[in-house]
């Protein structure tokens, strides 16, 4: 059942974001020119500190660009993005059912509605027992699920993800990402996944964005020629698998000792 | 099983300690060390606890307190509240009331009650004032502070998901702000108590500080006794039934 609605379009062109700190400016990210596909997964990795978090704040609304621009085609869409946080970011005064429905309530959706549209986000992601649960009382991977309900809820064209499945242990991990996986094929979104994994960056991506250690810039942009749907467990025990991850490695290993190179200095 | 008898061996433990206290006082006595006149034994206090009880006194004088106590613990702990999570979300509030809370709330509010008295007279107003005004500070010190608090990543959430001020206000800031409203509610109920007692000792007929006090000007230290062991039950009593209502209205609270 593939959707035959197209997620967000993005134009990214000329980006740039300069913190002033103590000594001077830190630039996190600079010269970043990127178009995304409309219902395209794009994956971006790096070694740490090279500004792909600020990106996707940046992409989020949370933060503002020091110069540069952004599009954001969206049209047919209810909102324009919605942001899957690493810690899932539930609110732990509210149950799992009134998480789901925060974003819609924030945009006035009626309240018939609004539920029936929890009920359906709830199903999809298995939760439907669990409605009344608080945060604290769900498993690491239950959150995460609620947090992608709440996100998918609202209707987004693009799905904005900060590295959600870092803190999972590796079974729920590949549950979530085969989860995420079909939800996107079903569904259509662009969904733009920040990741320090090289290898869940192959396993669910079309391409694979490299940046370099700070300030993050675009190294390389890979296209990843596995076809959808995909099996991610067959996936990643393939020969092809494994010489893609490979290249990719020694293209960020480069940019991983640069950036220990200027930590140690 | 073993959850429900290790909370009654809990409850059973909290009581322990002060009826030690008290039976170790009574035998203290008992041996002859120390002049019941001056220091009556708890069983001396209990007979006069229950005579009091049974005239009605104690009642009379228990109504009176606590009808000053919670209205001055409302009027004062919810703009205390208001006004800490609007610190807490508007910069500007912040800058303009912190100066005023720094050079206010060292001022022992007893020493506002001869101003009190001349603005509200020697009613109940002047009392549920002063209480109130004690109440403040504690509430809108916690509650900023746990307001301020609230971890960026909910601040983040909210944000992305399209919330309103008033969003942010309503189902984020006073929320993730209620653990600490509560811990400063439970140090203004306690301070409400001292601050009434000491400013029931003048200019007032009725409440368990003009008990104390003039069960001082008669020498009758059992009744100040009484009166005393009367405030501790009233601040117990009190405590426990927060306790009790923050544990019904914060249920995310790990255990």
């Amino acid at each position: 059942m593939k959707s035959q609605r197209r997620g967000a379009a993005v134009d990214i062109s000329g980006l740039r974001r300069e913190y002033a700190n103590g000594q001077g400016t830190v630039v996190a990210i600079d010269h970043v020119d990127l178009s995304v596909a409309p219902g395209e997964f794009l994956c971006i990795v790096g070694p740490s500190g090279c500004g792909k978090s600020t990106l996707l704040r940046i992409l989020a609304g949370l933060d503002r660009q020091s110069s540069g621009s952004i599009k954001v085609h969206a049209t047919g869409w209810a909102v324009e993005n919605a942001m899957v946080f690493q810690d899932s970011g539930l609110f732990p005064w509210m149950d799992v059912e009134t998480n789901v429905r925060f974003g819609l309530d924030t945009r006035g959706v009626a309240r018939p509605e609004a539920e029936a549209r929890v009920e359906a986000a709830l199903k999809l992601v298995g939760l439907g027992k669990f409605r009344r649960h608080y945060p604290h009382q769900l498993s690491g991977g239950m959150r995460q699920r609620s947090a992608i309900a709440r996100a998918f809820v609202t209707d987004p064209g693009m799905l904005l993800m900060d590295e959600p499945f870092a803190a999972l242990d590796a079974q729920n991990r590949v549950l979530l990402q085969a989860e995420l996986v079909r939800l996107w094929e079903q569904t259509g979104k662009t969904v733009i996944y920040v990741t320090h994994s090289i290898e869940e960056a192959l396993l669910m991506g079309d391409r694979t964005v490299i940046m370099t250690a700070q300030p993050g810039r675009i190294k390389q942009i890979i296209d990843v020629p596995f076809p959808h749907p995909r099996d991610l467990i067959q996936l990643s025990a393939s020969a092809e698998f494994g010489r893609l991850k490979l290249d990719i490695w020694k293209v960020l290993e480069e940019e991983v000792m640069r950036a220990r190179a200027e930590i140690e200095r | 099983m073993s959850g429900v008898t290790g909370k009654t061996k809990e409850r059973l433990l909290y009581l322990a300690s002060p009826i030690g206290l008290l039976v170790l006082w009574q035998l203290l006595l008992m041996a002859g060390l120390g002049d019941r006149r001056f220091i009556p034994t708890p069983s001396d206090i209990a007979a006069r606890y229950w005579q009091m009880v049974a005239s009605g006194e104690l009642a009379q004088h228990t109504g009176v307190t606590l009808y000053r106590v919670f209205a001055g613990f409302f009027i004062g702990s919810i703009p205390g509240i208001a006004v800490g999570l609007l610190m807490a979300m508007f910069r500007p509030v912040r800058i303009v009331v912190d100066p005023l809370i720094a050079a206010l709330f060292p001022i022992p509010k007893i020493a506002l009650m001869p101003l009190l008295l001349l603005a509200f007279g020697f009613g109940d107003a002047s009392k549920i004032a002063l209480v109130a005004i004690a109440v403040f500070f504690p509430v809108i010190i916690n509650t900023y502070s746990g307001a301020a608090n609230i971890e960026k990543i909910y601040w983040d959430v909210a944000r992305n998901f399209g919330a309103s001020q008033q969003v942010m206000f309503r189902r984020i800031v006073f929320f993730g702000a209620l653990p600490m409203i509560f811990a400063g509610l439970r140090i203004a109920l306690a301070v409400s108590f001292i601050v009434l007692v000491a400013a029931e000792f003048v200019a007032t007929k009725a409440g368990i500080g003009y008990l104390i006090w003039n069960s001082w000007e008669l020498l009758q230290v059992d009744v100040m006794f009484v009166g005393i062991v009367t405030v501790g039950i009233l601040g117990l009593i009190a405590t426990v039934a927060l306790q009790e209502i923050e544990r019904k209205v914060i249920p995310w609270k790990a255990e």
